[in-house]
């Protein structure tokens, strides 16, 4: 008789409720960062209000504080799910949340005062890195605690991806914040100059592969077939995917470089890979696309589900729109635009948040015992507030940076520049304000949702939850070899 | 058939396997493109009269990264025919070997400043600092007037002087002795000038420092 056991979903509604803090936060600075832009008197003449120290308070909160804790919240619900066992050392797994919320609170209180390494991404100082890496070997330790006490011997696919995404990061975070302190607010990296610059970006992009690319792919694996209630369109084709997505995405981070003082030839071998990256990214775009084969009705009933495809369609659109982005030529007219700009957030709005909150949305009722979320109304104005704010943001950011791109290198026919930088800056005001309306909206939308999730909750503070019994499989004897006749073959 | 899938098998149902294979995966890319540049870094000789940042200058560095002036202002003039026009030779990479962090950027809301030295005068730069818009109508640059009312911290400096030193920038002990009368009574205004008056032409051989002089 196997002893009875239940989820550890106590850590999981943590990071669920930090996420739906952090989220507004995060995206609250960047309204607030994108006003800036548009009337500068609203950085006050204070400094810790200043667009320039503010700006990485709004990139660290979605990324790490809002990002982070989404992925850690739904790695531990789905490594439980898919391993039929509890969560392994559950006070460690209550460190990693009061850990990382502590780093976050920590980093978000420093950068707005100067206390910063000023390296994009990566922007704490060394004590604070220092928690970050302790959290971070915990939160592995706890992961694969976890796998190594799994029922099913066979290990999801969406394990391998939250495992790549644990294991990369880490090894990311330690290489590119090796530094001397000077003093407890001060330190100087060991790397200067160009070596710099390119474990910078090898850490700066692969931030994007593996924090929101790689951890998210994670969730979308577990949520959408969940979601879809339809089996992964092709369990080996995520396979292949993974490997390739893993290990091609490290060598394309020099593409953040292109026709700088970076030798040449690792500028070419990132433009390259970057574009060997297309198969991969688009690969696992449409498995996960694929899936909804047989349920595309879902979307007239699921706001979730609409969420989950617009994210991957998304995830589709933004990497093809990267590996395009990467080939020198047309890097030399978006590059220092604001075509970044509008990139990044059709990777971050579009494929991370909205894969996020389509996930939240699937996981928050059954962790919180109920059956549905509170309201579908607000689920639906939350979907139509989010994808009108992404497409206008988005739409104002690649016009801003097109006209930047043009005009940048305009000349008039006697061979001499067309404009001033300062022309430039005047033509994309009109768009920093839509820009300004399309994160509002967004914003809006976060608010609609964090109502939605407290009123989700009564049920829960009210009430002692009733954890959930893990299933204890029965032993499945393993097929003996020359089995005959043969065992049947797996679906997919 | 069974046996077709055997290893792939063996990494689906082996966490540590599989935890390894994804460490070694992912570390080939950055060994192959970053171990080569630490050895080329290594073996590239400072430019004859090229030196570190001079105590003062060093501040003025450090006040522009705790500012996160690089937001917006990258210092990488690129290997393109319009950005040469626009801000003169393009950027070396031995130009930025004693910058920890690198100041290359990613985005230019304002102007590359790689080559700005000597562009403005002191007061533009002065007026400029304290409220964009008094010199240039249509920026949407922050004024930063705090900076008027710290003076540099000497031992402050000192410090930083001793760290980069350990990391490998040629600082002498004269460089360091010198440090505390170099910024005496100076504000975080008038490192940042100077730095940002640096830019370009610190670097220049002594030559062309000379001309531009």
């Amino acid at each position: 008789m196997p002893r009875r056991e239940t989820y550890n979903d106590r850590v999981v509604r943590l990071f669920l409720l930090a996420a739906a803090v952090w989220g507004i936060v995060g995206m609250a600075i960047g309204v607030l960062a994108a006003a800036q832009l548009t009337w500068p008197a609203l950085n006050f003449d204070t400094s810790w209000l200043t667009f320039s120290r503010i700006r990485s308070n709004h990139t660290f909160g979605v990324i790490f504080a809002f990002g982070g804790s989404a992925l850690m919240g739904t790695c531990y619900y789905v490594v439980q799910r898919t391993s039929h066992a509890r969560l392994a050392f559950g006070r460690l797994a209550m460190f990693t949340f009061w850990g990382w919320q502590a780093a976050c609170l920590l980093a978000m209180a420093t950068m707005p005062f100067g206390i910063t390494q000023q390296k994009e991404y990566a922007e704490p100082e060394w004590f604070i890195d220092l928690l970050i890496a302790v959290v971070w070997v915990s939160f592995g330790v706890v992961f694969f605690g976890t796998l190594a006490r799994r029922r099913i011997k066979h290990i999801y696919v969406a394990n391998w991806y939250y495992g790549a995404f644990i294991i990369a990061v880490g090894l990311l975070h330690i290489v590119n914040n090796l530094a001397v302190p000077v003093s407890l607010t001060k330190s100087y990296p060991i790397y200067s100059g160009m070596v710099d610059a390119m474990v910078q970006w090898w850490y700066g992009h692969n931030a994007v592969a593996f924090f929101l690319t790689a951890g998210f792919l994670g969730m979308m694996y577990y949520f959408v077939p969940r979601q879809a209630q339809q089996p992964l369109w092709s369990y080996r084709f995520s396979i292949v995917n993974f490997w390739a997505l893993i290990s091609v995405y490290m060598w394309a981070g020099s593409h953040h470089l292109l026709y700088t003082a970076l030798p040449d030839w690792v500028q070419s071998v990132g433009m390259v890979f970057s574009l060997v990256l297309l198969m991969p990214s688009l690969g696992s775009a449409a498995n996960g696309l694929l899936t909804f084969n047989g349920s595309w009705d879902k979307l007239e009933t699921d706001p979730a589900a609409k969420f989950m495809v617009l994210a991957l369609v998304f995830y589709a659109a933004s990497t093809f729109e990267g590996s395009m982005l990467a080939i020198k030529t047309a890097n030399s007219l978006s590059h220092y635009t604001d075509w970044t700009v509008a990139h990044v957030h059709s990777g971050s709005i579009g494929w991370v948040a909205m894969i996020t909150i389509g996930s939240l949305y699937a996981m928050a009722p059954r962790a919180l015992d109920q059956p549905a979320m509170h309201s579908r109304g607000a689920m639906e104005l939350h979907f139509w507030m989010h994808t009108a704010g992404l497409l206008l943001y988005v739409a104002a950011m690649w016009a801003a940076g097109i006209t930047e791109g043009l005009m940048w290198r305009a000349t008039n026919p006697d061979g001499s520049l067309a404009y001033s930088f300062l022309e430039s800056l005047v033509a994309v005001k009109p768009y920093y304000a839509l820009r300004l309306l399309g994160g509002l909206l967004v914003l809006g939308g976060m608010v609609v949702m964090a109502w939605n999730l407290w009123h989700t909750a009564a049920y829960a503070r009210a009430n002692l939850i009733k954890p959930i019994l893990v299933p204890i499989p029965e032993t499945i004897p393993e097929p003996a070899e020359n089995q005959f006749p043969p065992p049947l073959p797996a679906r997919g | 058939m069974a046996s077709r899938y055997r290893y792939i098998e063996a990494i689906e149902k082996h966490a540590g396997l599989l935890g390894v294979l994804i460490a070694i995966m992912v570390s080939i890319g950055g060994l192959a493109e970053i171990t080569p540049l630490l050895a080329k870094a290594r073996a590239v000789e400072p430019a004859p009269g090229y030196a570190p940042y001079d105590a003062l200058r060093l501040a003025g560095k450090d006040v522009y990264v705790r500012e996160g002036c690089q937001t917006c202002h990258s210092q990488m003039i690129r290997t393109l025919r319009f950005e040469t026009q626009r801000y003169g030779d393009y950027s070396v990479a031995s130009e930025s070997v004693y910058d920890r962090p690198f100041q290359w950027g990613s985005k230019r809301t304002g102007p590359d400043l790689a080559r700005v030295g000597g562009k403005y005068s002191d007061e533009w730069h002065r007026l400029h600092l304290l409220d964009p818009r008094r010199v240039v109508p249509d920026s949407t640059m922050p004024a930063y007037p705090w900076l008027k009312d710290k003076e540099l911290d000497g031992a402050d400096i000192q410090a930083r002087m001793r760290v980069l030193r350990r990391l490998g920038d040629p600082y002498t002990d004269a460089d360091i002795e010198g440090a505390p009368a170099a910024v005496a009574g100076r504000t975080e205004l008038d490192a940042l000038i100077a730095y940002l008056q640096g830019l370009g032409v610190r670097n220049a051989s002594t030559t062309e420092q000379e001309i531009a002089q």
